[in-house]
Parts: structure tokens; sequence; C-alpha cells
């Protein structure tokens, strides 16, 4: 008589020989060699899919109560966090959550920049993670407008009326956008739409496409070393370790307990932020009649928004309007081509020069200040750092291929530095 | 023609005088305490004797504020339910149409289940209901510090009595030192006189209370305000008590786990030190 592990043993290979299951564990799991010099910034990839799938399981539970149209959409979100039981920690998962995944996204993309994690043969995996990003940053946009606060009515106003910029069709794009002369019911219809079913659908296919692009050129690491020049007879690159179980227990699980405690300290004792996470004027129902004192956006929009008023001169017969959309948009869109920018003969910031480290260093620093001036009312003085913040953001990166390739570079070792 | 265009300003400016925008008078800061059960229910009873005619809790059902609040639901039906055919179930809404509102006072009186979410805090509505002052320029003839010609009665001011805004104030004197400035022969404090906003500027309290104009004393019409903010903070998020509980639970939980992760985690670290 077969004993247990036999018989589980021929289902495994009844089905191995129909689907490679044992196989693809093997190769993304267990007989992935990750580079045993990973620190801590190694785990917001982790930590970004755990919030991914908080995010579509608190989704796809807060959609059983919501009521998706302009009457019922504002009442449904009070019925959920009033009648629905646990409805309200439902909510607050999926708005913390919301927050929590920019947090780690922002950290993940410094990691990638500081470690050069973009640069050949790893482009197509930063271009990847960019289209996640933006996808992100549309999922956030479309799910604001759900709860048909008043803030969430202004805000999608704001940045939907940025189509009317474009000259000659835009406000024909603003109207098919809409689907309506206003912002209204029907648009709320299209936007539940979107972010329900398109946006994450996109996302999910975008996140396989960047673990799969991932495992098949290998991880980066902190030196920026290729772990593959080095392997023993069998293959095994000599700096690397099985992702599943020396990562996964060993790295990634003290770090997912950490970033819940974070998580849940702020999801059960601050769920809106301080007003920035859920803003307070959402808290009354959207009234195209009454505009909120401060239209802002929700932080991790901010640095973008006040990249956009910071444009405050019409050029070329263009409105100011447009331009700043245009460099909105521009900011967004040369993240995409930082692996082409970047000609520097090392990866790692530990073996980058001064100008790589200073420029790094004062990107984040302006993508800061930009991010504090976008929740604030614009003054005189206030536009004029976030035009200065902006150019330093640019210079970034439009000064990438010139500083990289003229700056003095350190040895880069031969092996991974413990 | 003249006429016409007054009437046209006149007709424009009206719906507007319901959105007059806060004053940016100092709130009082208070500290809310949603499990004060006879507060709460203080300020249920306040809310329903003087505010809910016209401010529904739309968004409340009655049987949730018994449940929390303590209150046996017979009770409820027979004190806090006024609809004589009402259910313990029902949402907290009241009879008045926003039609009629609207005739009324100019601009609805808003729902105010989520009002304390809306300001951020019980400060806002704590400080606007000790506010309330005569004022024969308005419609009907009171004003307010907090939220400046506001269209609404001082609903309370049977059990606050009447406050008055004098034009000008005898206010202490400050001394260059900050202190209060006191006459060097017989030592009584130096008075001043401050008119208008800067008394509000220096610190001080701009109104005065007519006396014996209330049933209450100041301090128990406080008390009953406290009380009333207390509710309307509660109201706004009636989980925040489930919430801050469970909380204390999960994050014990979570560094209790981390405790084991970590040591589990170690064990697994000693085979990156292997070559």
């Amino acid at each position: 008589m077969a004993t247990l592990g036999q018989s589980l043993k021929g289902v495994m290979d009844w089905v191995d020989a129909r689907l490679p299951v044992t196989e693809t564990y093997e190769k993304h799991m267990t007989k992935y060699w990750a580079p045993k010099n990973f620190n801590i910034w190694y785990v917001f990839g982790v930590l970004a899919t755990v919030v991914l799938v908080n995010q579509l399981l608190t989704g796809i539970w807060l959609t059983m109560s919501y009521v998706p149209t302009g009457e019922g959409a504002f009442a449904s979100v009070e019925y959920i966090m009033r009648d629905v039981e646990y409805g309200w920690m439902l909510r607050y998962m999926h708005s913390t959550g919301a927050s929590a995944f920019f947090v780690v996204v922002y950290l993940h993309m410094f990691r990638g920049l500081m470690y050069g994690s973009y640069q050949k043969p790893r482009e197509l995996i930063w271009v990847l993670g960019m289209l996640i990003y933006l996808a992100l940053m549309a999922e956030g946009f479309f799910g604001y407008l759900l709860p048909w606060g008043n803030m969430s009515y202004w805000g999608a106003q704001v940045i939907v009326s940025l189509a009317g910029a474009i000259p000659v069709v835009g406000d024909d794009l603003m109207t098919w956008v809409r689907g309506d002369f206003n912002m209204s019911g029907i648009t709320l219809n299209r936007f539940f739409a979107l972010h329900v079913v398109l946006v994450p659908l996109a996302l999910i296919v975008l996140v396989f496409l960047h673990i799969l692009a991932l495992h098949e050129v290998g991880s980066n690491n902190p030196d920026g070393v290729d772990i593959k020049k080095h392997t023993d007879e069998m293959g095994k690159p000599l700096d690397g370790i099985q992702f599943h179980p020396f990562y996964t227990i060993g790295h990634d699980l003290p770090a997912i307990i950490l970033f819940l405690f974070v998580f849940c300290a702020v999801m059960f004792f601050y769920p809106d932020g301080g007003g920035y996470f859920i803003e307070h004027p959402n808290y009354e129902p959207a009234d195209p009649l009454k505009t909120p004192e401060l239209i802002a956006p929700v932080w991790y929009y901010t640095p973008y928004y006040s990249m956009l008023r910071a444009a405050t001169f019409p050029l070329f017969g263009m409105t100011a309007k447009f331009w700043g959309l245009v460099v909105m948009a521009g900011a967004i869109a040369i993240l995409f081509v930082v692996p082409w920018l970047d000609r520097s003969p090392v990866r790692s910031m530990r073996y980058k020069g001064l100008p790589s480290k200073i420029f790094l260093a004062l990107l984040v620093i302006s993508f800061c200040i930009l991010g504090y001036l976008g929740t604030v009312h614009p003054t005189a003085g206030r536009t004029v750092l976030a035009q200065i913040c902006t150019a330093i953001y640019f210079s970034y990166f439009l000064l990438m291929p010139w500083y990289t390739a003229v700056e003095k570079t350190k040895p880069v070792p031969e092996r991974v530095t413990p | 023609m003249k006429r016409a265009l007054l009437a046209t300003l006149l007709l424009i400016s009206l719906p507007l005088a319901g959105f007059a925008a806060s004053s940016g008078y100092p709130l009082d800061h208070i500290e809310p305490d949603i499990h004060n059960k006879a507060s709460l229910q203080s300020g249920l009873q306040t809310y329903m004797n003087y505010c809910m005619g016209c401010h529904s809790l739309q968004y409340q059902r009655y049987k949730r504020t018994a449940d929390d609040l303590g209150i046996p639901e017979d009770l409820m039906l027979e004190h806090i339910v006024f609809d004589p055919e009402g259910q313990i179930g029902e949402l907290m809404t009241n009879t008045l149409s926003a039609e009629h509102a609207k005739a009324f006072f100019g601009a609805a009186p808003p729902d105010l289940t989520l009002h304390s979410n809306l300001k951020g805090g019980p400060d806002w509505i704590y400080t606007y209901l000790r506010t309330f002052y005569l004022d024969d320029s308005r419609p009907l003839g009171v004003n307010n510090l907090v939220f400046e010609n506001v269209g609404m009665p001082h609903v309370l001011a049977g059990l606050q009595g009447t406050q008055v805004r004098p034009e000008c104030m005898q206010l202490p004197q400050k001394a260059s030192n900050g202190g209060v400035m006191r006459d060097p022969l017989t030592d009584e404090a130096m008075t001043t006189e401050t008119c208008g906003q800067e008394i509000v500027d220096a610190g001080y309290y701009p109104l005065e209370l007519v006396e014996d104009s209330g049933s209450l004393t100041p301090e128990a019409y406080d008390q009953v305000i406290y009380d009333l903010a207390n509710f309307m903070y509660y109201v706004g998020e009636p989980a925040r008590i489930d919430r801050t509980r469970i909380g204390v639970y999960v994050l014990l939980f979570l560094a209790f786990f981390y405790v084991f992760a970590w040591l589990l985690g170690r064990e697994y670290q000693k085979e990156f030190h292997k070559t």
C-alpha cells in the first residue's frame, strides 16, 4: 500500500506532466538565486505585493456594499462605515492601503535609483515598474472620486479640466472623459468601472510581467555586481541564495510584520492621516455649487500638482495651464527613460562619484518640498520655490548623461561585499 | 432702471449669505471622551431636543446610538424616537423638507452626522454654540463669532441667555514686560479702551452675558455644550469606539508575533554566512 507521501507525489507527477507547477515554483521561489547582500531597501517590492493583495481583497468586499451612483455613493460609504459588519475596517484598510502603496512604491523607486537597478540588462524591469506606477496613479485618481465627497468631486474636476488646456480638442476631450458637460453621476459610474475592473487588471498583468522580467535577468544588489559571473560547478551563483525560504522567511517575514505594525497603527488610530489620507472636506457630499476653500490632491500627487502650478506664464501662444500640463506630464514621462540617461560604468551609488550622490539627494529634497507645497495655498514666494524645485527635479534627469559620464567612479569589487 | 439693478444685485447676493466663510475666530479646544457615556447621553438629549428639528443625523441609526450609549431600547423608543410609529432600526432623520428649510432660513440646515469630521474635530461646534450675540442688522437678530452672518437662530438662548458685543471694552493694559501694567501709587491694574477686532486680537472674549437672561450658569451651559460636542464627535464616527479598542490588541499581537518571526528569521539568516 502506498504511503500518503507517495500518493501525493503521484498526484504532483500527474499535474506536472500537464502543467509546469513544480518547475515554475522552483524557478521563481526555491531555485531563484538572490544575491546574499540584500539590505533593508530590498523589502519594498515584497511590501508592495502585500499592499496590492490588501487592496484587491478589501476592494472586492467594499464593492459588495458600495453604490456607484451620484445619488447613493456618499450614503453607501457611510453605510459601510456604520452598518456593515467591520465595514469601517475594510474601508480604512483600503484607504490607508492606498497611501501605504505609494509610500512603499516611492521607497522602492528610490532604491532603484540609488543602486542603479534600471541599468542594463534591467531596463525593461524599470519601464514595467514605471507603467505600474502610472497605473497606480490612475487607480488612486479614479478611486478618490468614488466616495463622492466634496473634495473627491472638486479634485477630479481640477484634474479632468487639465484636458481642457490641450489646444483645439481640449473641450471636447473633457466632455468625452466626463461623459457629461459637468462632473456627474455618469462620470462616477465610468470611474468606478475603471477603478474596479480595467486598472486592477492592468496592474496585475504589469506586476506579473515586472516579476517575470526580474527573474529572467536576476536581481541587482547594493553593490551592483553581477552574481552570475561566479558560479559553482552546478551553475549556482556563489553569492546567491535561494529566495525561498532564506529571503522569504529570514528577511521578508519580519519586515512584513514591522510594516503591518506601522500600517495598523495608522489605520486604527489615525485613519484619516491628519487630513492627508482622507481630507476633511470629503466629509460632506459632492456639491457643484460649493468649492472647498483649498483644493489639494492627496499627498502622493502633490509633487506633480506643485509642478503644474509652478508654470505661471504663457509661452509661444500657449496658456500657462497648458505648459503646467506639459511640465507635469514631462516630470512623469522622464522617469521612463532613466536607463538610457545613466552613462555611468557602475550601477550602485556606493561606487558612483560625488555629483551622482548630490544630484540624487537634491532630487529627493526637491520632490519632498514640492510635495509639501502642493498641500498649501500658493503664494508668490512659494511659487518661486516650486519653480526652483521643479528645475532641480528636471536637472537630475536632464544632466544625468553629463554628470554620470564625467564623474570619477570607485572600483567595483568582483564579488558582493558582506 | 436703478431699482432693477439693485434688485438684481440683492437677488444675486442673497444665496451667497448661506455660504459665509468662517471668520478665523480662535477656537476653544476640548478633549472629547467617547467612553464617557453620561456625557454622550446628555449630548444626545440636547441634540434631540434642540437640533434634530432642523438638522438630521441621516447616516446614523437609533439602535446603533442606543447600543453605543448604553440606552435600553424601550427607553430609546419612548424618549428619543419622537415618531410614535418609529422603529429602533431606523435612520435618525427628521421631517423638515429641503424646500421648506430653504424658504425658512435661506439655506437648508445641513445634516450634521459628519459635521465633527468635516471640521476636523469638536472644537468648532463647541466654540460656535457659545459665541452667539445680539445683532440687530441680522434677519434673526443674532450673529456669531465663529460663523459670521450665519443663517441659524440662537436655539439655545433659553439656556445660555443673551450675549451682547460691546463696541469697546476696558481691558487691562499690557506692560512692556508682558504682564499687566499697574498704577505705581495704588497698585491697581490699569486699563485701556480697546475696540472691535482688537479685543479678539488681544486674546479677550469680546462678548458679555446679560445677567440672569438664561436658565443655566455659564459653567453649566459650557458643560451642556461640551456634552453636545462630544456626542457629535461620537456620531461622526461611531466605529471609533471599536477601532481604538481592537487596534490595541492588533498591535500587541503583531509585536508578539514579531519576536518569533525575528527569532525564526535569525535561524535562516545563519545560512547567509556559509559559503
